[in-house]
């Protein structure tokens, strides 16, 4: 294919102007919708309105900046929607600020600051995504010890009966995010090398080629492990995301469709498990059957979320004329119940297209990537970002068993938000190789030698 | 490995458009469901956060939203405080009381009739206002009753007054004693509010209740009308006959000094027989016992009925108890109950002048004196007079609605005289006012526990020829005054027809 479109002399355009004008509409939308927060509780535009959007534009400026210099042929729309997100997410947090006396957005802004920073920073240092290959197994390892991190005495917290925080000085972490990152290049990194292996070489059961267990053994093992340790940490919806993920990277380096018949079958099995061996899955489903049986305890999440996005209705209350602040976590796992509440169902349609335009763009990625180490994480972590966004919104909205998960980019977490920022990053980094046209040809063509030879970028040292 | 990645964004897609559809769903199609589920903070809030309406009496707001500068918005006050509580009822969030939970709809902006205006008010951009309700309380007539009622019985006293625009129906004034002050119950300090509300319902003078139409009593002497009315209007008697009567009557059927009945030692009833203005004039009971007896239990239920016993009538205010007259009696012997029976005739006797298991709430004493002086025509009682606009259009006027003939007019004509010279030579000349003709009957209802003191009723109307006014009293504790119904209640009905008529 890239051959091909070499031949055509096709190549991608950097697009950096047209990032820059959804920039600013994306700060317009950031912007705007603190504006309006302002007015909608308080009657008057907040005070530190040109404070607060002097800094989110000079972060955007700066996202922008780094990008046209160090990755100028990446997908020109992630950033912008990202930035929108994010935005819009903040000025959500402010209005629950308002409504709760809390001041989680200022602490937000920072977190966006250094998930910013961290975006950059990701860019500059690596300049080839196949760098991350290198690491297949130190990330893979370094994912298990943050994920046993929370179990360990001492700085483990349990915060709403998930064991999924590790508290470091006066700042609480969650590194189940950071670990999705570091397991999407683990298994992008083995699958890479080990899919011919795992596709061809192996025995035929019933329908399905089972690979080799020496073949399959250490990444499964490894999946296995970080399953584990999520399903005593209660972390039910860290644990579906991760098979999830697992699952698609299988099927997309080995293309047997197979494995997701047998994924499929294991999430049943695997889920009738749950449920039967676990209280707290059952209670889970229990709420999502009827959350009207015990509407002021177990049920009240979920029903006041409801009433909020019914509230809401098709174009919402308004900022700071709904009640979004009797949705308890309104401002994190519950955010997109605010968003329905005040913005209706018109922002919601709005938000599940700007996540759908995400995966949307790093399938794109994917797809024109170069190598197959690329094309595997820019998968995963499309699929990473598809099942979040499916999981947590689906739940919110009584679609399915209500499982804990951030919304990326809105919701407050800081941990949350600099992982997603990382992701995109990367995701940027990706689209950059795929879009760089082919070093120039031309000149080889005389030189009979060269001639068969493909050239191809060396990964840089 | 294009191919499974397109497999994959397919998937993805569906995912999306699942959560779309779900969403959708939601939002769209279930929101009517929620935003109508009483158990939704949201709509009792919202409801809460609005301009209300007006409730006023006259010219005057009773009742209005005050802006203030809290999450509400809006604070429901009541400038009146005590004096149209058992009326206006208190706003409270996600509930209300008294005119203020009949009326929600126009108050709150509701109200189909309110459509227009909340289509300007949407167009415009204006916040959806709610409607105004005028009531039909007069307001010198509110203040002489609760002025006359509160010093009457004193603080500790327990009491209603009742007055009705006879020819309409318009309630004129509905006092209750004791009241509250609505103003703490719609509070928006919570404490404040609850400890408001406790306070008043541990009182065991229960200012919460509206006794106007809540609390039924025996009637007493003031049903002799009632009585009186049953006799003249099936022809067993005219306003010029002898009625029988007597110092002491042994109800028929019975034995033992109990079931004697007397007049309280008023001797004018003591002949064997008397004129039938001596009858009602001394309020004698055992010629209305004697009279009951013969005119019979069911003609006495019909004439009762048809003035509104065992009935709803009053749909603006609730809840409103029903006024009873026995429809039947179950004996129960050896702990098993009996089939339902007639009133036998000592239980007929004891029901006419208004004891047995006859009760009366003070509005349906009201209505009845006020068919009399309306030549018969009982009148639907209402309180609401207009609907409005937020900006004083009126929406609907409340038209009179006759409810039925309770008497013929000759009847009504017949009872009138009688009443007339109660109040000229009998016990209820408390209430005569100077140069106008006063109908009225008094009335002192024993409980039917020894050693307290009775209740005390009074009902009049004036003037009697072209009624303007027709008020009943009934006072249930007077701490440390005599209950003897005239003395008390008179003045009370005379202070509140002097009112009305300017006087």
């Amino acid at each position: 294919m890239a051959s091909n479109s070499a031949l055509m002399g096709f190549v991608h355009r950097r697009r950096r102007g047209a990032e820059l004008f959804l920039l600013v509409l994306a700060l317009v939308v950031g912007i705007g919708a603190y504006a309006a927060v302002g007015l909608g509780v308080d009657g008057e535009v907040p005070t530190n309105l040109i404070g607060y959007g002097g800094w989110l534009t000079i972060l955007v400026v700066a996202a922008h900046v780094a990008v046209r210099i160090v990755a100028p042929y990446a997908d020109p729309v992630l950033l912008p929607v990202v930035a929108a997100l994010n935005g819009l997410g903040l000025a959500v947090i402010h209005r629950l600020d308002l409504a709760k006396d809390t001041a989680l957005a200022s602490q937000q802004l920072t977190w966006m600051t250094l998930g910013v920073v961290l975006f950059v920073g990701t860019l500059i240092i690596l300049p080839d995504h196949r760098l991350l290959a290198r690491f297949t197994y130190t990330s893979g390892l370094t994912a298990i010890v943050l994920l046993i991190l929370p179990m360990l005495p001492g700085i483990g917290r349990t915060i709403n009966g998930a064991k999924i925080w590790i508290a470091l000085g006066p700042f609480s972490f969650q590194p189940g995010e950071v670990a999705k990152v570091l397991l999407v290049i683990t298994f992008a990194g083995y699958l890479v090398v080990h899919r011919d292996a795992l596709a061809l070489a192996g025995r035929r059961v019933v329908f399905i080629d089972l690979p080799r267990g020496r073949d399959l053994g250490p990444i499964l093992m490894m999946w296995a492990v970080s399953l584990g340790i999520l399903v005593l940490q209660r972390d039910l919806g860290s644990s579906l995301l991760f098979f999830g993920l697992f699952l698609v990277m299988l099927y997309v380096a080995t293309e047997r469709p197979g494995w997701l018949v047998v994924g499929g079958l294991l999430f049943f099995g695997g889920a009738t498990a749950a449920f039967k061996l676990f209280s707290h899955v059952q209670s889970r489903v229990d709420i999502w059957l009827d959350p009207f049986a015990d509407p002021d305890g177990s049920g009240y999440q979920l029903v006041q979320a409801l009433y909020g996005f019914a509230w809401g209705g098709m174009v919402g209350r308004g900022l700071g004329e709904g009640m979004p602040e009797k949705v308890p976590y309104a401002e994190s796992d519950f955010i997109l119940a605010a968003i329905g509440e005040e913005l209706g169902l018109t922002a919601v349609m709005a938000i599940l297209l700007l996540y759908g335009l995400v995966v949307e763009r790093a399938l794109r990625a994917a797809l024109i990537s170069r190598d197959g180490f690329g094309k595997l994480v820019a998968t995963g972590l499309a699929a990473v970002f598809a099942l979040q966004i499916f999981v947590v919104i689906g739940g919110v909205t009584r679609l399915i068993p209500l499982t804990g998960l951030t919304t990326p980019f809105l919701s407050y977490g800081g941990s949350s938000l600099v992982a997603n920022w990382v992701i995109i990053a990367i995701l940027l980094r990706i689209s950059d190789q795929a879009r760089r046209p082919l070093p120039d040809l031309t000149e080889a063509e005389d030189d009979p030698d060269e001639q068969a030879t493909q050239i191809v970028k060396v990964v840089p040292s | 490995m294009n191919k499974p990645i397109r497999a994959v964004s397919i998937f993805c897609m569906f995912l999306f458009l699942a959560l779309m559809a779900n969403v959708t769903y939601l939002q769209f199609f279930r929101s009517d469901d929620y935003n109508t589920d009483p158990r939704n903070a949201r709509v009792a809030a919202a409801a809460f956060s609005r301009e209300r309406g007006l409730i006023q009496v006259g010219d005057n707001a009773i009742a209005r939203s005050e802006p203030v500068d809290d999450q509400y918005k809006y604070l429901r006050v009541y400038p009146q405080k005590e004096l149209y509580a058992p009326v206006t009822g208190y706003l409270q969030l996600g509930s209300q009381t008294g005119i203020e939970r009949s009326q929600n709809k126009v108050l709150s902006g509701e109200d189909p009739r309110l459509f227009v205006n909340r289509l300007v008010d949407l167009l415009k951009g204006d916040t959806n206002q709610g409607g105004n309700v005028s009531l039909t309380l007069n307001p010198k007539a509110q203040r002489a009753a609760y002025r006359a009622l509160r010093d009457t019985v004193g603080p500790d006293g327990e009491g209603s007054v009742v007055a009705i625009e006879p020819k309409t129906g318009r309630i004129l004034a509905m006092v209750s004693f004791p009241t509250y002050d609505p103003n703490q119950l719609a509070s928006h300090d919570r404490e404040t509010r609850e400890n408001a509300y406790d306070r008043l319902d541990s009182n065991k003078h229960q200012p919460l209740l509206n006794r106007a139409i809540q609390t039924r009593l025996f009637p007493g002497s003031t049903f002799k009308v009632v009585t009186a009315a049953a006799a003249i209007d099936a022809g067993v008697y005219d306003q010029d006959s002898q009625v029988p009567s007597g110092a002491t009557w042994q109800a028929p059927g019975t034995s033992g000094s109990h079931n004697v009945i007397d007049n309280e030692g008023r001797s004018g009833c003591s002949p064997t027989t008397i004129s039938f203005a001596a009858a009602m004039e001394n309020s004698c009971n055992t010629a209305f016992a004697k009279m009951a007896v013969k005119v019979g239990p069911e003609k006495l239920r019909d004439t009762a009925e048809a003035f509104g016993f065992n009935t709803d009538y009053l749909q603006d205010l609730g809840p409103q108890a029903q006024s009873v007259f026995p429809k039947s009696v179950v004996d129960t012997i050896d702990g098993k109950q009996q089939d339902p029976r007639e009133l036998n005739d000592a239980e007929t006797a004891r029901s006419g002048f208004g004891q047995f298991s006859v009760q009366a709430t003070p509005l349906q004493m009201a209505m009845v004196v006020s068919a009399i002086a309306n030549r018969g025509g009982l009148m639907k009682p209402y309180l609401v007079d207009e609907i409005q606009t937020a900006s004083f259009d009126v929406l609907e006027t409340t038209e009179p609605e006759k409810l039925r003939d309770a008497i013929k007019p000759q009847t009504a004509a017949a009872l009138t005289d009688l009443l007339v010279s109660t109040v000229d030579d009998g016990t209820a000349s408390p209430a005569a006012i100077d140069g106008v003709s006063v109908a009225g009957k008094t009335g002192t209802a024993q409980r039917g526990v020894e050693g307290k003191p009775p209740y005390g009723w009074f009902v009049s109307f004036a003037p009697a020829q072209n009624a303007q006014v027709a008020v009943a009293v009934m006072i249930q504790e007077a701490p440390g005054k005599e209950i003897a119904g005239g003395q008390l209640g008179g003045p009370i009905a005379k202070a509140v027809m002097e009112a009305v008529l300017n006087k």
